[in-house]
């Protein structure tokens, strides 16, 4: 397994974690009541599917799709890593935004560039894995 | 990689991208009017366009073939399963966006169901020991 794809798939492992952890948190009768935790729904929706599943099925394409070329099978490594940076860079940001928001303060600090940044990953990783989808 | 793959794979893409695009402009600006009703579309692209059919798209590509007979079964319950799959999401993610179009929903849900069916018809027998 490339460096990348082991990168991509621990990440994955530990959103996971966190996601489902948080999960179990917002379920405690006593926490549940806390407005931060009332508020960290579309946050924990996002850790387990941008950042366990969408991770995940990045990690695992870029290493198992047909290879690009004989030169570089994976096609570019530089924007698999911006890939990479720019997904977990994004959920961080969202992390600290997203209930701050929910609970009335200006996050937007940390959400603009959380939105720039997770979107910039999602066009990477379809711009470097889009020329190795194709008919053999 | 099949056609139907590359077909299934690069929609899947596809609706990442918009999806992804959608899911930003509803984080970065959420005040922005009439955005925030589009909420279901972002779903639908990324829960059925995104994951589902890419998922669709790989088993296509990699569960086991048979020996005899077409490689890989029934391909047109696979087709199908695309193009139900596609239209439902779309009808749905309106569906559930636009008022008044709320009846487009439940035929976009019925056409997911569908391109379910399709698509376990067609890969059950593929869900066999290599031989």
């Amino acid at each position: 397994m490339p460096p990348l794809t082991r990168s991509l798939v621990k990440a994955a492992l530990v959103w996971l974690v966190a996601g489902l952890m948080l999960g179990v948190v917002m379920q405690v009768p006593a926490a549940a009541r806390l407005p931060l935790l009332r508020a960290a729904w579309p946050t924990y929706l996002h850790l387990v599917t941008v950042g366990w599943l969408t991770q995940l099925i990045i990690g695992v394409a870029l290493w198992l799709f047909p290879r690009h070329s004989a030169a570089r099978p994976r096609g570019s490594e530089r924007l698999g890593w911006v890939t990479f940076g720019c997904l977990n860079l994004g959920l961080l940001l969202r992390l600290v935004g997203e209930p701050g928001r929910a609970l009335g303060h200006d996050t937007s600090v940390a959400l603009l560039p959380s939105a720039v940044l997770q979107l910039v990953a999602v066009g990477a990783f379809v711009f470097n894995v889009w020329p190795r989808v194709r008919e053999r | 990689m099949p056609r139907l793959s590359v077909w299934m794979v690069r929609s899947a893409l596809l609706a990442l991208v918009a999806g992804a695009a959608l899911g930003a402009l509803l984080l970065a600006v959420p005040g922005l009017a009439g955005l925030a009703r589009w909420r279901p579309l972002h779903a639908e692209l990324l829960l059925v366009g995104w994951t589902v059919q890419l998922a669709f798209g790989v088993a296509y590509w990699i569960l086991p073939r048979f020996r005899q007979g077409a490689e890989r079964g029934r391909d047109e319950l696979a087709w199908a399963a695309f193009l139900m799959l596609n239209l439902g999401w779309l009808l749905t993610g309106v569906g559930r966006s636009v008022a008044g179009a709320e009846s487009w929903a439940l035929a976009g849900r019925a056409a997911e169901g569908l391109a379910a069916l399709a698509f376990a018809a067609h890969a059950w027998p593929r869900v066999k020991p290599f031989r």
